[in-house]
């Protein structure tokens, strides 16, 4: 994975954000947040509940428009965009191509009314696959590397457990080749031993593909185990931030290091 | 213009066609705009008419809009026109606008219909009404109003292929036999209304103008004649129209939608065209069937 990582850094950060800040009324979501985001790079955004995390992923993944703030992005093409200066059917098509966004709740992200295999091939037809072979050999590959059971494809997400769930809504998104991925919280709601699968499972999968990924939770070991660098938010601004081991094992700001402390130690 | 004839059978209590004048202006607004813009719903102002929703009322407001003196209507309800529905709506205007009626397809120049398309091939000088019950093809996939909207607007018509992926998924083949998504002009997603399947060819290029009402929804849209209409299909699945292996046991006619009939507690059954006037031509020509009923 570090070959990719080394090859991409000449080009420039995939994704940029400046002076984002969004306000909902009088109440703060985030201010004048900052950061590069390399390619293949996974940046870990903690802090409590409130702090504003989930804003700010809304903001980066152009679900949300904040109030100020630019966030740039370099497509495939090689060209930077502006994301917020896009059409909305430019923006669409982005986020079912080249991005992707994990759900805590999977009823967020899945059609539940339909099957497995449907969620999972949703977007390729969205981009146009016309060829159901094709597309059901997409499936199955995909359904394979999440390590889904097979004769589960053409059943409903309803009759799957949690982390099953999960695994259906990160193939549905993986399934087109995305560069960046936002996860919000995506082992949240599971057992411990499902919640380590999963994570070993995203771990292999953001080094197989060398993906760049931003993921929010307030759980600080799956931060320390997935992400390259770590950014500390409360009260929506940013307090720290730095190399995860760094943040975690030197915290600096006060309030990191309450965060630190309230851990349990082994 | 002269002001509307009284012809005898006509009920002095209405207005021509039921509807008030202002009304009618302003579906046929609501009209004009659809043919504009060919697949796309049209908001309208739906009225209350003296029959519940579900029983044609979007399509009985159109043909109250567009009717005159001089046409002459047939009402089909699945094929039929001996059938409740047929009847009624038939009644109803020769009461409330005195136009002529009839049975017969080729003499029609207005035909309101329920769930079919006549066999007989329709002229550039005949309109096709439309009762819709559902006009939005996406709803079943995508509960939310504002965002089937957004989703028109930006062609954004992925899902409504994990609709037919389903199907394949699960039966083999797309299982889908009615209301079959079409894509009209090559632009919007349109709900032909629940038709069979077998009936979606002949929405392409047809010489008639259809029109769409839907009621209770409150939307028009509309087909303009030659139209390019696509029935959406998967490269290795590609669409196909229902097919018998019986013929007609009235006219043998083996190219018509059929219906089976169930004639006896003892599971005996025959299968006959949907479209009664073709039927009956075709036996007044001399064509017969098998059954023996």
């Amino acid at each position: 994975m570090m070959d990719a990582y080394r090859q991409n850094h000449d080009d420039g950060p995939l994704l940029r954000a400046a002076g984002i800040s969004h306000f909902y009324g009088d109440r703060i979501g985030c201010r004048d947040v900052g950061f590069e985001l390399w390619p293949g790079e996974i940046l870990g955004v903690v802090g409590e509940s409130g702090s504003g995390k989930s804003t700010l992923l809304n903001c980066l993944s152009s679900q949300i428009v904040p109030i100020a703030g630019r966030l740039s992005y370099r497509l495939r093409t090689g060209e930077t965009a502006d994301i917020y200066d896009l059409s909305e059917a430019e923006r669409r098509m982005l986020m079912r191509t080249d991005w992707g966004f994990v759900h805590q709740n999977p009823r967020d992200g899945l059609r539940m009314g339909v099957s497995a295999g449907a969620n999972v091939g949703e977007r390729l037809m969205a981009v146009g696959e016309r060829h159901y072979g094709n597309i059901r050999g997409q499936v199955t590959d995909w359904l394979g590397r999440v390590e889904m059971d097979m004769d589960r494809m053409d059943d409903l997400p309803t009759q799957f457990s949690g982390g099953m769930q999960q695994r259906v809504q990160i193939a549905r998104n993986l399934v087109t080749g995305p560069r960046l991925v936002f996860l919000d919280e995506p082992t949240g709601g599971l057992d411990v031993s499902v919640q380590a699968r999963l994570l070993d499972l995203l771990r292999g999968l953001t080094n197989d593909l060398g993906l760049s990924a931003v993921i929010v939770t307030h759980d600080l070991a799956v931060a320390r185990l997935l992400s390259h660098r770590l950014m500390v938010m409360r009260r929506g601004e940013v307090v720290e931030q730095g190399l995860t081991d760094q943040v975690l094992d030197d915290p600096q700001h006060a309030y990191t290091q309450l965060l630190v402390s309230s851990v349990l130690q082994t | 213009m002269t002001a509307p004839r009284t012809s005898p059978s006509q009920d002095d209590g209405y207005n021509f066609a039921y509807l008030d004048e202002q009304t009618k202006r302003m579906i046929r607004r609501a009209i004009l705009k659809a043919v504009a813009v060919p697949g796309h719903q049209v908001p309208f102002g739906s009225r209350e008419m003296p029959l519940p929703y579900g029983w044609g009322t979007g399509g009985i407001q159109v043909t109250a809009s567009i009717i005159g003196l001089k046409d002459v209507l047939k009402v089909i309800d699945q094929g039929a026109d001996d059938t409740t529905n047929a009847v009624s709506i038939r009644r109803f205007f020769a009461k409330t606008a005195g136009v002529a009626t009839t049975e017969k397809t080729d003499e029609a120049t207005i035909i309101q219909t329920r769930h079919r398309i006549p066999e007989m091939g329709l002229g550039d000088d005949q309109i096709i009404v439309y009762q819709v019950p559902i006009p939005e093809p996406l709803r079943w996939l995508e509960p939310r109003e504002t965002e089937t909207r957004k989703m028109h607007g930006l062609a954004d018509y992925g899902v409504m292929h994990v609709k037919l992926y389903e199907d394949i998924a699960k039966y083999g083949h797309i299982e889908t036999s009615y209301d079959y998504p079409v894509l009209v002009n090559d632009r919007y997603l349109t709900a032909p209304s629940p038709i069979p399947k077998f009936d979606n060819p002949k929405m392409h290029g047809m010489g008639a103008l259809q029109l769409f009402g839907a009621g209770r929804e409150k939307r028009i849209y509309a087909i303009p004649p030659f139209t390019r209409v696509a029935s959406l299909d998967f490269e290795d699945h590609p669409f196909e129209v229902q097919a018998w292996d019986q013929s007609c046991a009235i006219c043998g006619a083996d190219d018509s939608y059929l219906d089976e009939v169930i004639t006896d507690d003892q599971g005996g059954s025959m299968f006959v065209c949907s479209d009664t006037d073709y039927c009956q031509r075709r036996v007044a020509a001399g064509h017969k069937g098998a059954g023996d009923a």
